[in-house]
């Protein structure tokens, strides 16, 4: 089967409450077969947030190709595209890095590890010796693995001690873990996968999962095909492939104007409140907040939200209604809301639907704040962002002594008078020269940081230092100082955690080209040419192999909400993936959170104490203590505000950003892959058919696209868009164009016109919300180069060019086999007490 | 009661005029500090809670009176806080300007806590109500200005240029 043109491949219905049946998607390049393989080597495919687990194909020292793995939890057997086509043809790239370089007269040259490293350390020690720890910050990924976060988190916090210390995490996930600490006290995702084959509705908000999550959308779609199908409810400005789901299930789509997510929240929250679709008994016995909640809310009628969304208020009633008549509401929620203006306030509205009904921690009544990459929940964990490691609060001394008695440290030398500092202030920071050393790891920011051209400028002056760590010689690669080569997926050993927890290992299967070596060697390096100590003067780092460090990560873990001490390598190489808290008391791991429904709110438990939604002001310890949450989840709200940037005569258009189900991130991977690189080829941008016959652009034209802070030229797709609103992929840079930035030509990276903003709370840099104009520049000569299999295509009716031409694949239905998690092993607890008897009536 | 038999418009003339230097200065503080976009932006949104504090103290004022500066203040100004009328550069600049618009907030603070004493003397319902709820979005701001001077204050004296 061609999986470019047939994304979701073939369907295999099943009911509600019952297992959703396996198939083994597979993909072995140049005709290989099955037969032929020398060895398969287990795996997680690293393409998407998923987590599917996999197997790679190796054949003469080469991955060759990969299969989904039947008997995990996460995937059923199943890969999306990207995994198919995109996980292995990067490895033996002809441009991968080989060797690493350093910048002399101007140029990158290529050099030893020696003079590399020996730079490296260099410039490191003499700025710590000249300006202490706080000239230093590390950005890395959500892509390397748990065994390497956990490392650089050391090094960083109790070698260093510098707080500057994030992940590209900051912009993919950083407002899941924000709303979870606001609403449940502590990171940690309350539903699993399998709330989906439980579910009686569901609602997607700002989650164009088709696209960021193809398997996690087959599982949705085998659900609609069957018996007792869920009622799907879509939050989204464009007419993606959910909206058509929402439609053929009986349920809504709402397309707010963009930037006003809140006003919608907030009306849903009313009406469920007005309405009696809230549990009372249950709201007094786990939560805290109702009364405030209550009152923010009430202003937000239907029509008043119908007003500022711009949306038929009858719409948003029977959303409501979906969400308050349904026994069993799982809900989702993506960039759509994390990206855009009041980010973890409409975040944390979603959370407080649920708390409203008592709608966690039960089968099919769940939340899952989605993640962007696929070991972003591991930068989460150990702290390689802006969070201590182990969930620890940075405003709790006897978090810090843990941490600081862990590593044998003085606990003075953890960065903990604030929270750590997010990646746009370490930007600021490297632009205003008191950052001067930056160790750029495994992501690319001159094309995904907004505002490219003050990302690019910031990077290439002489301020700092910068380092970059990847595979290939990325935009920013071209702006750095020194750039080391690293080994990628399948080159090295390693775990990562996907969004519902699930942690898979993934095994080494061929060797690195050249003398690219695996993060975790290279950070292990500098450990070693700095001399790390702790306060007996021993190795700070003691660990040498990713089995030692994933050791010393589950001591970390020890006693906290992602209590990782139950796992070994062993067990994970076993059938499937398995959920944390894995300990003494879970050891086969854990499904679904707050069952009980306990939330690690405690003061002594909680990640952190809260922020004030508007403003990112944090609440203190002796505040939180007199609230004395002891368990109880917090119900917050926030009035809705008008986005920052409001559109005007001269930018009358509403600017936002996204993906393509064909790429992942700026295209270092799938853009090498054949048939992913030409399904979607070159950048667009979208605009409603509305706008595009008042703009005189049809079908194909070039547009220049305009906001205050720069432009792009593109074709034009006349998409699926809401009027008023322009979509644009975020994926393409100039790697492929062989230059870091456009350099005079036309610019077609997205970011050229986002602002420099980000969530109060979060620090999530906003995507959405922007104004723009679009000008026609040139007539079409062929249709825009976006996919006509997914939210890109032609409005229906409209001549959709094929997107097609991946090579065949092969999708085996195979008998089920056992799932520990299987929803017909009767794991159901009794239906919510609110969807039976509307307690509030 | 009449407002010549109260103090109470001194005091909301004080509250007032506080209230205004607030707005004004965060205004001022925001758009001089707009290379820091969580500040500029911050600073518009508390500016215009602070505008619209001003605003519900119109009725209060139309019952009490208001008593500005003038010969007629029986209990004039002596502390003259003028506000923030043009910032100052780089990150030491920045910490400096936040401390300043802390500074503004305390007074305001303190004003609402002796006017929501005065008003629960009064038996006002409707002042206490008004009283409590801009307390409590100053508290906000000040938490805020909090926060941001702690993130702020190591960079500023430690390495920034």
């Amino acid at each position: 089967m061609d999986r470019i043109a047939d994304i979701w491949g073939t369907r295999t219905p099943h009911d509600r409450a019952t297992v959703w049946p396996a198939r083994v998607d597979s993909y072995l390049a140049d005709g290989i077969t099955e037969a032929q393989v020398d060895k398969w080597v287990s795996s997680a495919c690293l393409l998407c947030s998923n987590g599917c687990g996999c197997d790679i194909a190796v054949k003469d020292g080469r991955m060759v190709g990969i299969r989904g793995r039947g008997t995990d939890v996460i995937n059923h057997g199943r890969l999306g595209p990207k995994g198919l086509y995109g996980s292995t043809p990067f490895a033996s790239s002809g441009d991968r890095l080989t060797r690493p370089l350093i910048r002399e007269g101007g140029e990158l040259v290529e050099t030893t590890w020696d003079v590399a490293m020996g730079k490296v350390v260099e410039v490191s020690q003499r700025l710590l010796r000249e300006k202490g720890p706080l000239s230093h910050g590390f950005y890395t990924s959500g892509q390397l693995f748990l065994e390497e976060y956990y490392t650089l988190a050391v090094i960083g916090k109790a070698g260093i001690g510098t707080p500057h210390m994030d992940g590209n995490t900051r912009l993919c996930t950083a407002t899941a873990a924000a709303a979870m600490k606001e609403s449940f006290g502590c990171d940690g995702q309350p539903g699993s996968y399998t709330d989906i084959d439980w579910c009686d509705a569901l609602f997607l908000f700002g989650h164009n999962m088709p696209e960021t999550q193809t398997v996690l959308w087959m599982r949705v779609l085998d659900r609609i095909s069957g018996g007792q199908p869920p009622k799907i409810v879509c939050v989204d400005p464009r007419r993606t492939m959910v909206a058509d789901a929402a439609e053929r299930t009986g349920g809504v789509h709402l397309a707010p104007r963009p930037g006003t997510n809140q006003a919608l929240m907030n009306g849903l929250t009313r009406e469920l409140i007005v309405n009696g679709w809230h549990d009372r008994a249950w709201i007094d016995a786990h939560t805290l907040g109702f009364d405030d909640l209550a009152a923010i809310v009430e202003p937000y009628t239907p029509e008043h939200v119908g007003d500022i969304c711009d949306i038929d208020p009858a719409d948003l009633r029977r959303a409501a209604a979906v969400f308050g008549e349904s026994e069993r509401v799982l809900s989702t929620v993506l960039q759509g809301f994390y990206q855009s203006h009041q980010a973890t306030a409409a975040s944390v509205a979603v959370n407080n639907l649920h708390l409203l009904r008592g709608m966690i921690g039960k089968p099919g009544a769940g939340i899952l704040q989605m993640n962007g990459q696929p070991t972003a929940q591991n930068n989460r964990e150990c702290g390689a962002d802006g969070d201590l490691p182990g969930f620890r609060n940075w405003d709790n001394e006897k978090h810090v002594q843990e941490l600081a008695a862990l590593w044998n440290v003085d606990p003075l030398v953890i960065p903990h008078w604030a929270p750590p500092t997010h990646a746009m202030q370490m930007m600021r920071y490297v632009e205003q020269g008191s950052i001067s050393f930056l160790w750029i790891s495994a992501t690319n920011p001159a094309v995904s940081m907004p505002e490219s051209a003050r990302i690019r400028a910031i990077l290439s002056g002489d301020q700092c230092f910068v380092v970059v760590q990847d595979l290939f010689l990325t935009e920013t690669a071209r702006l750095a100082d020194v750039v080391l080569p690293a080994a990628g997926w399948g080159e090295k050993t390693g775990t990562f955690t996907n969004v519902t927890r699930t942690v898979h290992l993934s095994d080494k299967a061929v060797e690195p080209p050249g003398e690219a070596r695996s993060d975790l060697d290279i950070f292990l390096l500098y450990a070693e040419r700095m001399g790390f100590t702790d306060s007996d003067t021993a190795p700070l780092v003691r660990w040498r192999t990713p089995e030692e460090a994933f050791a010393a990560w589950q001591e970390c873990s020890r006693g906290r909400p992602v209590d990782y001490t139950g796992l070994s390598y062993e067990q994970l190489r076993g059938p499937t993936g398995i959920a944390w808290p894995c300990n003494a008391d879970a050891p086969d791991g854990t499904d679904r959170l707050y069952t009980d429904p306990v939330f690690p709110t405690d003061t002594d438990q909680c990640e952190n104490y809260g922020h004030d939604l508007l403003t990112g002001g944090t609440v203190t310890r002796q505040e939180y203590q007199a609230i004395d949450p002891a368990g109880r989840a917090f119900l917050k709200g926030a009035p809705y505000q008008p986005p920052h940037e409001q559109v005007s005569a001269d930018y009358p258009l509403l600017y936002s950003t996204g993906r393509t189900v064909y790429h992942f991130h700026t295209r270092t991977k799938t853009a090498r892959a054949r048939a992913l690189q030409q399904a979607a080829p070159d950048a667009w941008v979208e605009l409603s058919q509305h706008d595009a016959e008042a703009l005189g652009i049809a079908e194909g034209d070039r547009v220049s696209v305009q906001s205050p802070r720069g432009r792009i030229e593109v074709q034009a797709r006349i998409g699926r868009v809401r009027p008023g609103a322009v979509f644009a992929p975020f994926h393409y840079g100039y790697w492929d164009l062989d230059a870091a930035g456009p350099d005079g030509g036309p610019a077609r990276d997205a970011n050229e016109l986002t602002m420099t903003i980000w969530d109060p709370v979060s620090k999530q840099p906003l995507f959405k919300t922007a104004a723009c104009r679009v000008t026609k520049i040139g007539d079409a000569t062929e249709p825009a180069p976006a996919p006509s299999t997914a939210a890109s295509a032609p409005p229906q009716g409209r001549p959709a060019p094929a997107t097609a031409g991946g090579e065949p694949t092969g999708a085996r239905i195979v008998t089920t086999p056992h799932y520990p998690n299987d929803p017909s092993l009767g794991t159901d607890s009794p239906a919510p007490a609110s969807t039976v008897a509307g307690s509030a009536r | 009661m009449t407002a010549k038999t109260t103090h109470l418009a001194t005091y909301l003339g004080l509250l007032h005029h506080a209230e205004q230097t607030l707005t004004d200065s965060f205004v001022t503080v925001g758009h001089g500090h707009q290379a820091e976009a969580d500040v500029y932006h911050t600073c518009e949104s508390l500016a215009r809670m602070s505008l619209e504090h001003e605003k519900q103290l119109a009725p209060v004022v139309a019952r009490y009176g208001e008593q500005r500066r003038g010969e007629d203040v029986e209990e004039p100004e002596r502390l003259h806080a003028d506000g923030v009328a043009q910032v100052r550069a780089g990150a030491v600049g920045l910490l400096r300007d936040l401390q300043d618009l802390y500074l503004l907030a305390t007074l305001v603070h303190s004003c609402w806590t002796v006017v929501l004493q005065g008003a629960q003397g009064a038996r006002d319902q409707e002042l206490i109500e008004i009283a409590q709820h801009c307390m409590g979005e100053t508290s906000r701001q000040l938490t805020w200005l909090q926060t941001r001077i702690k993130v702020s204050a190591p960079q500023a004296l430690l390495v920034a240029g």
